[in-house]
């Protein structure tokens, strides 16, 4: 029955088709062109085994190297840390630490004391360091004002109201805010002491340490010949001994170009964090930056972190191309290096006893 | 054009009244008082807004949708509460998508104003105190007297007074209302006055209601001295604003109802929504991501005040709080907090995602429509979208529920033989029926009765309501396309005859072929020209309209003689227990034979009416006309009461071809795993026979009849019978079937058995509505099973709300399935509505099909591309979309997520404000818009070819919970990749060269950096089609973010308060470390993505995996190629498979 139908059926093609003998064809035919059509030029790459299989070798063969290349770069940075906090007894900053006061007028010092068992070569670069320090704080990263420190003028007589509660201290705080406010303060002096036992203090130089557009363009001091002039209808920040405008001597690190400013500025991402503090230049080729032997390090104490249970330290290190000592990125290349070489292979072993297998029982088409 | 359904009314009913209009608003007697009545003007008003209204309208009606609440909270909230990303951040966005909806809106509102505008100012002619007045349409009153002239609209629903016609009727078209270009006759209410100004007259009328085709009322005519005469208003009397005045010079007609009160503006509705099953899975998820949302939040918050209950913590000597969060209330805090990690955390739920998805859909519905394979040259268009959001629906169907007549089959009705008195004339060139070469067969074949077969071809010629198109030789007749017979030339005479149903052009043009040619309908007069090529007067006394209920039509004519006929023509079971007996066997015969040819049959009875028995006949008739309630049930009773004891006279069979390719098509949807249901008005056999011609039921197939004639069975009752044949049928089709494989109704092999299940209309209604209410669930159940289990189902002898019962009924049961109609005549509209999806055929039966459908096809043939290739594109497409956005925002988010960790839950952000606004709108919204507009997992001819694919993607494969939770899973992996990557880099943030050190902002930067080149490439990863604009896109993206963070950090910007990203990119670029960091941290998100792709085996959703032997149509060699697993290749085959 159902065969004698598909006479009739074609004959209902024909008659389909003679319908549209003779008509003209007006403009309501959609455009024959590609991209209407979905007939665009395409490519079409299809991920198979084969185009995937090499680039886990190739990847495994490429990060490896890279990685054992990163390992050793990180391992041959020399670093060493100085905790100088005071928490313990024994510790030479103990006193200090116990003893802080905002209002005390004299600093407290305090020296310890450390030996370097191998030499710092080429530059080294000194960095304090303070745990459990939210910089990273909400409340705390908004307290700036970026006018202010950019020069501008009216805001510096009105900041921003962002820095409340550290915007108005009878006059406007210059520059206002938290993170202005709790600028770290304390003086690290490094010396060397001679194998006969003379000490011999080492060139700290403090330009260099922030980032180069920040220095230029992005903090610049309000127009005016004569910064304290300038500064003088502002009150310094409630935490500072001095005012902005008497960080540094030298006119060109002073006032909110003040480079330790600058740095502390730049909010930390975690709330164990290090800041370049000084650098130690080299001196020559022959000559070690610094030299085996021992060291004092001179803290003029006057950064409270116990009250939030924080920690200071020093950190001494030199730089490579990838920047300070890290071990995670060499590890990391190297851990997914192999892992692409490790499944590379295993997945060669399955495509090759299972892919053949199969191909056999496929082999019909 | 009776078949309507009556869907509109309803509701009306009750408060129903009705209206009394006074003509030319005059009071009719001078004892009288006139009082003006309140009706509407004849303005029109179809937009939405006034300039005034538009902002407070506007925004009301968008911020209704659930999305843009909650986003405009989220705003309100950033707003009043000090939160850590700025306004901006949403609000921005927010403002975008409801600018843009909102112009959108505002210019269709102004299109809806100037067409209203233009509406409402056409001038118009109205009969004032005798004299014509020219006003503008909206002046218009209840009670007006309008004149229109020809081809002009009628301003308003008129009953028609006065024709300029002889024989006081009007031609009408009512394209613009119903899309039947056919001209309708309407009446002039009989004996009126034809002077206007002298007639006094009221008409009682019932109160505005939508439905077109009833209308009921009543005039008195008012004359001096006299009592006042009644005449009856039916729909044949009233004009409908809208419609067209045809081949009539002018007419005269009293205004009953204006403006927002006529039938259109009372038809004029938006469709209800229908929401996809994306969607649902859409607000699914959404759910999903705000409880993440907010157990991040809660997690937070709880962690936050742990945290600072620590000595210390909260409030350390260097980040002191101000005055005012010192003052603030702890719990209050607790909740702002709250509300702020919300904020914070608010970009997992985009409000771009909404916009992509609706950009998508509109966009991408524009493929259809410039398919230029849906583009039938005979009718000149192409396909039509009516709605965009169905778009991936068309990927989802699981059931196709598919009218027969006009879609299946062409509806190009052709008389191909009778039968009369019981004998067969078949007509001699039958194979080329279009041309008559030898003109009108002179001769019939001897065998009836000279008598008969005159009686036979005069009923033919006078049963029916067909006009000849008058001066036809001068227009075009050929071009019109619906219900016209205009297609095809005839050689002998210009005639052109208008009907509303094909099947009666077929038949008066089959009656011409033997020699009797219906001449035309002039002032109640029909004239045929008979073989002896002699003129024939009737006076058409009453026509007995055709309805969908009684399935019959019928006419009432006086001969010359004198003689009273009644000429009656229609179905087979409404013909037959109306006539003698023993008339019926003689020609069932042939009428079943008929039908299983699939031909179309008519019987034909006559009968001749005793003057007595006209009498009251037609006093019946007059009655029921001028009732004012229940008109209908009144007619039917008399016609009912008329229409017995005929005799049977012939049987007609005329053939309605099958549509192009129908039976590939339903091959290739039964192969896509969707299954077929024919709904069909149509009678068993010859539905049962397209049945077979569409290769719905095979040779193999078990039929399962569950109709009037099974259920016959003297012994026992119809109920009982019926339920025994359920179980009997259910056991045999469901219980001793063998398990069958998830996912594949039908299978190649010939072991299992086919079935195929008929079921009536009479049949249905018995088993919906049982006597025994208790038995319904049982019954529907055993329905239910029976019909999913077998390949084909055919419910025939269908009305119109019985097609939708069905599709509701399949709807709401297990599963949910997905449902499509298809159909294209008015009967098909209630199904077409009731399905998921509806599709329109641009058929024959007028445009209502086309109107009220989501998607109108010119040809059933073109179903298959529509679902087969753009519907599963389409769904792939954002099934792809929707997953790749709740994935980029869930490994966008989670570092944000992590960082509170590390900064004392403080809400500090980890981006900056302006990637946070940008990452959706600028970096990533292109690449995917891009693919989910271009993606081709699978090229068109594949799919096409290769039905067996669609159904991998069956019931919502891609956004199963499956899948979604393996791009959780990818989203969270690669979040906390990204994070802790960073975090262990910035263990020691001295990571450049020089040994300066990097903040919080330059992490944010390298995360965010790594996030953007890893959702991207992921995207290039899953794209299979690149063309140029994804090149271009993809690459684009990413220069662009490059580009935009250089600028960004590049320059001062005086208008933000803190430059936290000056210069943090271009740093970070000069960082190696930072270098070496975002390649690794990109490779490793990818990583898994890359071994999936080797490992995936064939059961995965993007998998091309077919066995060739399983195609049912022999899949093109590429195609096999491809879709071979991928572990199968070998690197030796690899060489000619990739190139």
């Amino acid at each position: 029955m159902a065969s004698s139908y598909n006479a009739k059926e074609e004959d209902g093609h024909l008659s389909g088709s003679a319908g549209l003998g003779g008509t003209a064809i007006r403009t309501r035919k959609p455009d024959n062109t590609a991209f209407k059509q979905q007939r665009l030029p395409a490519w079409q790459p299809i991920l198979t085994a084969g185009t995937v299989l090499p680039a886990f070798f190739v990847i495994g063969l490429i990060f490896i190297p890279i990685g054992i290349g990163l390992f050793v770069t990180s391992n041959n940075i020399k670093e060493i840390e100085i905790e100088y906090t005071g928490t313990d007894m024994s510790s030479p900053c103990f006193n200090c630490s116990q003893n802080f006061s905002w209002n005390s007028t004299t600093p407290c010092k305090c020296v310890l004391s450390f030996t370097l068992d191998q030499p710092f070569e080429s530059n080294v670069f000194m960095y304090y360091g303070l745990s459990n320090f939210y910089q990273n704080h909400r409340r705390y990263v908004k307290s700036r004002d970026d006018s202010q420190l950019n020069g501008d003028l009216n805001s510096l007589k009105d900041p921003s109201k962002e820095c409340e509660p550290y915007r108005v201290n009878e006059k406007p705080i210059a520059p206002c805010g938290a993170i202005a406010n709790s600028m770290f303060n304390d003086t690290l002096d490094l010396f060397y002491i001679d194998p006969n036992g003379t000490k011999n203090q080492i060139p700290l130089v403090k330009k260099g340490i922030a980032w180069w557009t920040d220095k230029h363009v992005k903090f610049r001091n309000p127009a005016g010949s004569n910064l304290t002039a300038v500064f003088i209808d502002t009150a310094k920040p409630v935490n500072w001994r001095k005012p902005v405008y008497e960080l540094d001597t030298d006119s060109e690190n002073n006032g909110f170009i003040n480079e330790d400013f600058i740095v502390w500025m730049r909010t930390a991402a975690l709330p164990t964090f290090r800041k370049l503090y000084r650098i130690i230049q080299k001196k020559n080729n022959m000559t070690p930056t610094l030299p085996r032997g021992n060291y004092t390090l001179e803290v003029t104490y006057n950064y409270p972190v116990r009250s939030f249970e924080g920690r200071k330290r020093m950190i001494l290190s030199t730089i490579s191309w990838m920047g300070g000592k890290n071990p995670f990125l060499g590890i990391a290349y190297i851990t997914v290096g192999s892992i692409c070489f490790f499944l590379g292979v295993v997945l060669l072993f399955i495509h090759h006893k299972y892919g053949n297998r199969n191909n056999s029982s496929d082999i019909p088409n | 054009m009776l078949r309507r359904l009556n869907r509109l009314c309803g509701g009306d009913e009750n408060r129903v009244d009705s209206r009394t209009i006074y003509i030319g608003r005059r009071p009719c007697l001078e004892t009288e008082v006139f009082i003006p009545s309140k009706f509407c003007d004849n303005r029109i008003v179809s937009s939405k807004y006034t300039v005034w209204n538009f902002l407070p309208k506007n925004l009301f009606e968008q911020f209704r949708r659930i999305a843009n609440f909650y986003f405009l909270i989220i705003f309100l909230v950033q707003v009043i509460v000090d939160t850590p990303t700025s306004p901006v951040t949403s609000g921005l966005p927010l403002f975008f998508v409801i600018t843009v909806t909102a112009i959108k809106q505002g210019y269709e509102d102004w299109l809806r104003h100037k067409a209203d505008y233009e509406v409402n100012k056409y001038p118009v002619t109205v009969l004032e105190d005798g004299r014509s007045v020219k006003k503008e349409s909206e002046r218009i009153k209840v009670g007006d007297v309008v004149e229109v002239v020809e081809d002009e609209i009628f301003p308003c629903d008129l009953i028609l007074l006065q024709s300029s016609r002889e024989d006081d009727t009007c031609f009408v078209t009512t394209a613009s209302l119903d899309g039947e270009s056919n001209h309708k006759t309407h009446y002039t209410v009989p004996d009126t006055e034809k002077d206007l100004q002298a007639l006094s007259a009221t008409i009682e009328c019932e109160q505005p209601q939508p439905d077109l085709y009833k209308f009921v009322g009543r005039m008195h005519i008012y004359k001096a001295d006299q009592e006042p005469a009644v005449r009856s208003l039916g729909p044949e009397n009233l004009l409908l604003k809208g419609a067209t005045l045809k081949n009539t010079k002018k007419i005269n007609g009293v205004a009953v109802y204006t403006g927002m009160e006529t039938k259109m503006a009372l038809n004029y509705q938006g469709k209800s929504q229908k929401r996809s099953a994306v969607e649902k899975s859409i607000n699914a998820f959404l759910l999903v991501y705000l409880c993440i949302l907010i157990s991040k939040a809660v997690v937070c918050t709880t962690l936050k005040y742990v945290w600072q209950s620590k000595e210390g913590q909260d409030e350390p000597w260097y980040n002191q709080k101000t005055q005012k969060e010192k003052d603030t209330n702890m719990y209050l805090k607790m909740f702002t907090d709250f509300l702020s990690f919300m904020v914070l955390f608010n970009f997992i739920i985009p409000v771009s995602m909404y916009v992509t998805v609706e950009m998508q859909k509109f966009l991408g519905s524009f493929f259809i429509t410039w398919d230029k394979d849906f583009f039938d040259p005979e009718i000149q268009e192409g396909a039509l979208v009516n709605t965009s959001d169905l778009n991936e629906e068309l990927g989802q169907v699981e059931y196709v529920f598919t009218d027969k007549t006009g879609t299946l089959t062409q509806n190009n009705m052709e008389f191909i033989e009778c039968c009369i008195d019981g004998f067969q004339y078949r007509h001699r060139d039958e194979l080329d029926g279009f041309t008559v070469t030898d003109g009108p067969v002179g001769k019939l074949q001897q065998k009836a009765g000279l008598e008969k077969e005159e009686l036979f071809l005069r009923a033919l010629c006078l049963c029916h309501t067909v006009q000849v198109k008058e001066d036809g030789a001068e227009e075009t007749p050929r071009d019109q396309v619906d219900g016209v017979d205009g297609m095809f030339p005839q050689p002998e005479e210009e005639r052109c005859f208008i009907a509303s149903s094909p099947d009666e052009i077929a038949l008066v043009k089959g009656a011409m072929r033997y020699g009797f040619t219906f001449l035309g309908l002039e002032s109640k007069s029909m004239k045929i020209k008979n073989r002896q090529n002699d003129i024939e007067e009737y006076k058409l006394l009453h026509v007995l309209n055709f309805d969908p209920v009684r399935r019959r039509m019928s006419v009432i004519v006086q001969s010359k003689s004198g003689e009273t006929l009644l000429f009656c023509k229609g179905a087979d079971s409404s013909i037959f227990p109306r006539v003698k007996p023993e008339e019926v066997d003689r020609i069932q015969l042939h009428v079943e034979r008929n039908a299983t040819e699939g031909y179309r049959t008519l019987c034909v009875a006559f009968k001749q009416l005793s003057a007595e028995e006209y009498a009251v006949a037609d006093t019946g008739l007059r009655e029921a006309r001028l009732a004012l309630q229940d008109r209908e049930e009144k007619l039917m009773a008399i016609y009912n009461q008329v229409e017995t004891d005929m005799s049977l006279i012939g049987a007609t069979a005329v053939e309605d071809r099958l549509q192009e390719e129908a039976a590939e098509t339903m091959e290739a949807l039964q192969g896509a795993g969707i299954k077929v249901w024919v709904l069909t008005g149509d009678k068993m056999e010859t539905a049962k026979s397209t049945c077979y011609a569409c290769r719905l039921f095979q040779r193999g197939t078990e039929l399962l009849e569950l109709t009037v004639r099974t259920l016959e069975d003297g012994r026992i009752k119809r109920e009982d019978k019926l339920l025994e044949l359920l179980r009997d049928y259910h056991r045999r089709a469901v219980q001793d079937a063998p398990p069958v494989k998830a996912g594949v109704t039908r299978s190649w092999s010939t072991a299992n058995q086919e079935y195929g299940f008929i079921i009536d209309g009479a049949t249905l209604s018995l088993m919906m509505n049982p006597p025994r209410d208790a038995d319904a669930s049982l019954y529907r159940n055993l329905f239910l099973q029976i019909c999913q289990n077998s390949t084909a189902v055919l419910c025939c002898r269908m009305a119109p709300l019985q097609k939708a019962q069905i599709v509701k009924m399949v709807k709401n049961s297990k599963g949910s399935p997905i449902t499509l109609s298809i159909g294209d005549g008015a009967n098909d509209v209630s199904m077409i509505l009731e399905a998921h999806v509806g599709i329109g055929v641009k058929g024959k039966e007028g445009r209502q099909a086309v109107r009220n459908s989501d998607y109108a096809i010119p040809k059933l043939k073109h179903l298959k591309k529509l679902l087969l290739a753009h519907g599963h594109l389409y769904y792939v497409r954002i099934a792809h979309l929707v997953q790749y956005f709740f994935y980029k925002n869930l490994c966008f988010i989670l570092p944000q997520f992590l960082y509170q960790f590390f900064c004392g839950y403080s809400q500090q952000p980890l981006y900056d404000a302006a990637y946070l606004t940008m990452y959706n709108i600028c970096f990533t919204s292109m690449p995917i818009l891009a693919y989910s507009l271009l993606e081709q997992h699978m090229s068109i001819e594949v799919l096409l070819d290769n039905a067996t694919l669609y159904r991998e993607i069956a019931k919502n494969a891609m956004l199963r919970w499956r899948p979604f939770l393996y791009w959780t899973v990818l989203g969270i992996f690669q979040g906390l990749m990204f994070f802790f990557g960073v975090r262990f880099l910035f263990s020691n943030p001295a990571l450049q060269d020089n040994g300066q050190v990097f903040g919080n902002w330059s992490y944010g930067t390298i995360v965010f950096t790594v996030l953007v080149f890893t959702v991207t490439l992921k995207l290039a990863l899953d794209t299979r089609h690149w063309t140029w604009i994804n090149h271009f896109v993809i690459w684009g993206s990413l220069a662009f973010y490059v580009f935009f963070s250089f600028f960004w950090g590049g320059i001062i910007w005086p208008f933000l308060k803190q430059q936290r990203l000056y210069f943090v990119f271009a740093n970070m670029l000069s960082s190696v470390s930072a270098w070496l960091v975002i390649i690794i941290l990109i490779l490793l998100s990818l990583l898994p993505e890359l071994l999936l792709v080797v490992l995936r085996k064939p059961r995965g959703p993007h998998s091309r995996q077919k066995k060739p032997g399983q195609s049912n149509v022999g899949g093109s060699h590429s195609s096999q190629s491809s879709a071979r697993p991928l572990l199968m290749r070998t690197f030796s085959d690899e060489s000619n498979s990739v190139k």
